[in-house]
């Protein structure tokens, strides 16, 4: 394997499972994980798995918790097999790039599945991975209009205080979903927004609800909660109404500050942890030019130089770490049951940060002491699935050129073969991408 | 190869003796039924150095070849536990000290398998499938097809553990049973990840940092493991739950499980610290946990090979052939070492580097699976196939 392949497998993928075949061009083997036709999670027939079926399902728990029944077997059912079927398809699939900018996206626009549990497997499958290389404003609608993101961000309670409903008392504005939109999705304090900007944008929002309980399951615009009259965000104008909405994620999504922040987000996560300047401002021409094609970024992306600069400087965060590992050892589709676990003992699990933000995508933040303790831990465990292989061969088969001749030395003096897995997986060229 | 076991030394023999005067004749008379014995088989992967763990101090050649990793004689400070005036044990290994003293520990020395691949994966495979030739089933696993069958009980083999090693591994099913925490690495393991991630910038400090916050000494070279054993570690939890096991009425009767760290190329004074307290505290606390059965156990501990007679430029010692086993238990003919000791003078060295082999390891678990499971002679065979040369030994349980 040369290094270019090995490269593109760690750094943009997943890692390699030892059989994937090697692409003889690497960057059109990225390039074709763009395609919106690859598959997604496989789920089974019976699962609940679009909004009017999710929320039934959701009626039927409440229901049973009404009659004196027990726990919310269908949350525990959805959320977790939609869960196993994402982490299954990036163990065993070849499409690491496309679960990397999945995975990427779904952090940018972060719900926590414990807030939102019923929905936070239809939330990646329908707002986010069908955008991946789309157009951002397609992806930043989808989300903001998708219940997980309304009721994550508390949206669904917002009224307007001078709208019928606001008339009646009791609710007000609530500027929650307002503010991370404009700090975390799009254009960030940088734009030099105001408390004024976030009061107007959290209006313009009003009404944005969900309807769970009948026709048509998913998002409503609910007019008697909705602020009337004209606001303005960021010195543009917006008309009342759900159009408003519309307008303003629009403006938001092409703002000048929101490219400038996804390729700087985008650099930090494919490249290095400062990004570089000029990495950064060839991304955030391409999304100026291609008003917002994060296809176009994408494989802007994977053609800069920097990105292919060894040694690998960045630090794989334990999501990165445990697909990589599960993946070297060819791990079969039922271990992604223990994948899940792995994400949940090293500090990262799925779909569920502790805030809005997402998780951090630094060496600082994961590469603690005890975290790499864990790791270690975790990986001797996991060892034994691959005991019996030959640590080496799996070492040229995932990391080629990129493994240093001491890691497989070590590998080689180990005093079992478990413990020369173990070598592989913990040393410091596994640990980065 | 010889098969008999004569004891080394008067003071041994006297020991030996008078075990076998004080053995009450009524154990004999009571002795249990076919199925009732618990046999438990510890696998020390990665080569423990049998001279280093029991020491021939008594031996001319022995401080001079091995340098600092001679310890001191029985009584002086910091000095080897004596084993009857010319083997010591190392200070470490208390436990089976007092096992010892209580007749129920046998070390056997120059043990070596019919391997002679200094290559650990290769000399564990053969080892675990009890055959010169690799096998995708264990010669644990196919004696347990000829023992009795017991309805409505658990599965007579018992993995404890993570793994599933290839010495369980075949067509007789096995439990297994993993108590948490038991996957944690062995600080050699650890001292050796911390000494590869050494000179990155983020995860060597992080790895060395999360080390000593657990409590493991590690040197900022990474190279000398943790002088500092912690009581209550991960193998003492497997030896529990195997002694636990074992002594339930329809629970298994056979029981595999394993300590790693034994590797020990360099520092090997200190590195063996923590590993040899760990068996020990491990032996104990299996004897314990087996409570009365323990007088129906025999305990076989292994390794794949010793090592080098002489100490390597890092103060460690490389893969040999001859090192030492451990034949422990109340079942056990024990106070005395076993077999016969080639000696360490110029030109008894095995191609002269290691201690030349004196007693085949097939042939000490042949002689417990004749003599303490019962098992006959063609099951046996089945067990071990082509060992037709090494003959089981016999005397290592109580008549």
């Amino acid at each position: 394997m040369d290094l270019k392949a090995a490269i593109a497998a760690v750094r943009f993928g997943q890692g390699r499972r030892p059989g994937d075949p090697i692409p003889a061009d690497p960057v059109a083997w990225l390039d074709s994980q763009l395609d919106p036709a690859l598959p997604g999670p496989a789920l089974p027939e019976d699962l609940p798995r679009d909004l009017p079926a999710i929320y039934r399902a959701f009626a039927e728990d409440t229901e049973r918790l009404r009659a004196g029944g027990q726990g919310r077997p269908n949350q525990g059912l959805i959320v977790r097999t939609e869960m196993l079927a994402a982490l299954t398809l990036e163990i065993t699939a070849n499409q690491g790039f496309r679960e990397r900018l999945v995975a990427f996206w779904a952090n940018h626009f972060a719900v926590a599945r414990a807030r939102v549990p019923y929905l936070a497997g239809h939330y990646t499958r329908e707002a986010i991975r069908p955008h991946v290389a789309g157009r951002f404003e397609d992806m930043l609608l989808a989300v903001v209009r998708h219940p997980a993101m309304l009721a994550y961000l508390d949206n669904t309670g917002s009224v307007g205080p001078n709208s019928p409903a606001g008339q009646r008392g009791r609710r007000g504005l609530n500027e929650n979903l307002a503010r991370e939109v404009l700090e975390l999705h799009t254009v960030t304090p940088a734009s030099g927004y105001g408390q004024a900007d976030v009061r107007a944008f959290a209006e313009v929002l009003t009404g944005w609800g969900v309807e769970g309980a009948r026709e048509p399951y998913g998002f409503v615009f609910r007019p008697n909660a909705h602020e009337p009259g004209e606001k303005t965000v960021l010195g543009r104008t917006f008309p009342p109404g759900e159009q408003g909405g519309i307008e303003a994620l629009r403006f938001l999504a092409h703002h000048d500050s929101t490219y400038r922040h996804l390729a700087t987000k985008l650099v930090r996560h494919f490249v290095a942890d400062e990004p570089p300047p000029e990495a950064v401002a060839t991304i955030h021409g391409v999304l100026r030019d291609t008003r917002g094609d994060l296809g176009a970024a994408t494989r802007a992306l994977v053609r800069l130089d920097a990105a292919w600069d060894p040694p690998l400087a960045k630090f794989r965060a334990p999501h990165d770490f445990v697909v990589a590992v599960m993946r070297a050892l060819e791990a079969p589709a039922e271990a992604a049951d223990r994948a899940f676990g792995g994400l949940q003992y090293l500090g990262q699990p799925l779909w569920n940060p502790a805030a809005p933000i997402g998780f951090p995508d630094t060496a600082r933040d994961w590469a603690a002491p005890e975290a790499m303790v864990r790791r270690i831990e975790w990986s001797n465990g996991i060892a034994t699935r691959g005991a019996g292989r030959d640590a080496a061969a799996v070492a040229e088969a995932v990391l080629g050129p990129l493994c240093r001749p001491e890691t497989l030395r070590a590998a080689a003096r180990a005093g079992s073969a478990r413990d020369a897995l173990t070598l592989v997986l913990t040393s410091p060229e596994f640990h980065r991408r | 190869m010889s098969a008999h076991l004569p004891a080394f030394g008067r003071r041994t023999a006297l020991l030996g003796l008078a075990a076998a005067l004080t053995l009450p004749r009524a154990r004999v008379a009571f002795a249990d039924a076919p199925g009732e014995a618990r046999f438990a088989v510890v696998l020390l992967r990665g080569g423990l150095d049998g001279l280093f763990a029991v020491q021939p101090y008594g031996e001319a050649d022995f401080r001079e070849l091995r340098g600092a990793l001679a310890l001191p004689e029985p009584g002086q400070e910091g000095g080897l536990l004596d084993l009857g005036g010319r083997f010591g044990l190392h200070p470490r290994l208390t436990e089976i000290h007092a096992m010892y003293a209580a007749n129920e520990a046998l070390p056997v020395h120059a043990v070596a398998g019919n391997w002679r691949s200094r290559s650990h994966f290769m000399a564990q495979d053969l080892l675990e499938a009890g055959a010169d030739h690799l096998m995708s089933s264990g010669w644990l696993n196919r004696a347990l097809a000829a023992l009795p069958a017991r309805p409505g009980a658990q599965p007579t083999g018992l993995s404890v553990g993570t793994d599933l090693p290839l010495m369980m591994r075949g067509p007789t099913r096995v439990g297994t049973y993993a108590p948490r925490g038991g996957g944690a690495p062995a600080p050699d393991l650890l001292a050796r990840i911390a000494e590869l991630n050494a000179g990155d910038p983020v995860s060597g400090p992080a790895i060395m940092e999360g080390l000593q916050a657990r409590g493991y000494a590690v040197t900022a070279l990474g190279a000398e493991a943790t002088a500092r054993p912690q009581p209550g570690g991960a193998f003492r939890a497997l030896a529990i739950a195997a002694g636990r096991l074992l002594a339930q009425p329809d629970g298994p009767r056979v029981a595999a499980f394993e300590l790693n760290g034994w590797d020990t190329h360099s520092a090997q004074v200190n590195r063996l610290n923590a590993p040899l307290f760990q068996l020990d505290e491990g032996l104990g606390a299996l004897k314990e946990a087996l409570g009365e059965h323990w007088r129906r156990t025999a305990v076989l501990v292994v390794t794949e090979f010793g090592r080098t007679v002489r100490v390597n430029g890092t103060g460690g010692t490389d893969h040999g052939t001859g090192g030492v086993a451990f034949v422990l238990g109340g079942a056990v003919a024990g106070g005395k070492v076993g077999g016969d000791w080639p000696g360490l003078a110029q030109g008894r060295l095995f191609e002269n580097r290691d201690l030349a082999p004196t007693t085949d390891l097939r042939s000490l678990a042949k002689g417990l699976l004749r003599d303490h499971l019962g098992l006959p002679a063609q099951a046996v065979a089945r067990a071990f196939p082509g060992s037709e040369a090494a003959a089981p030994t016999g005397g290592l349980v109580r008549a």
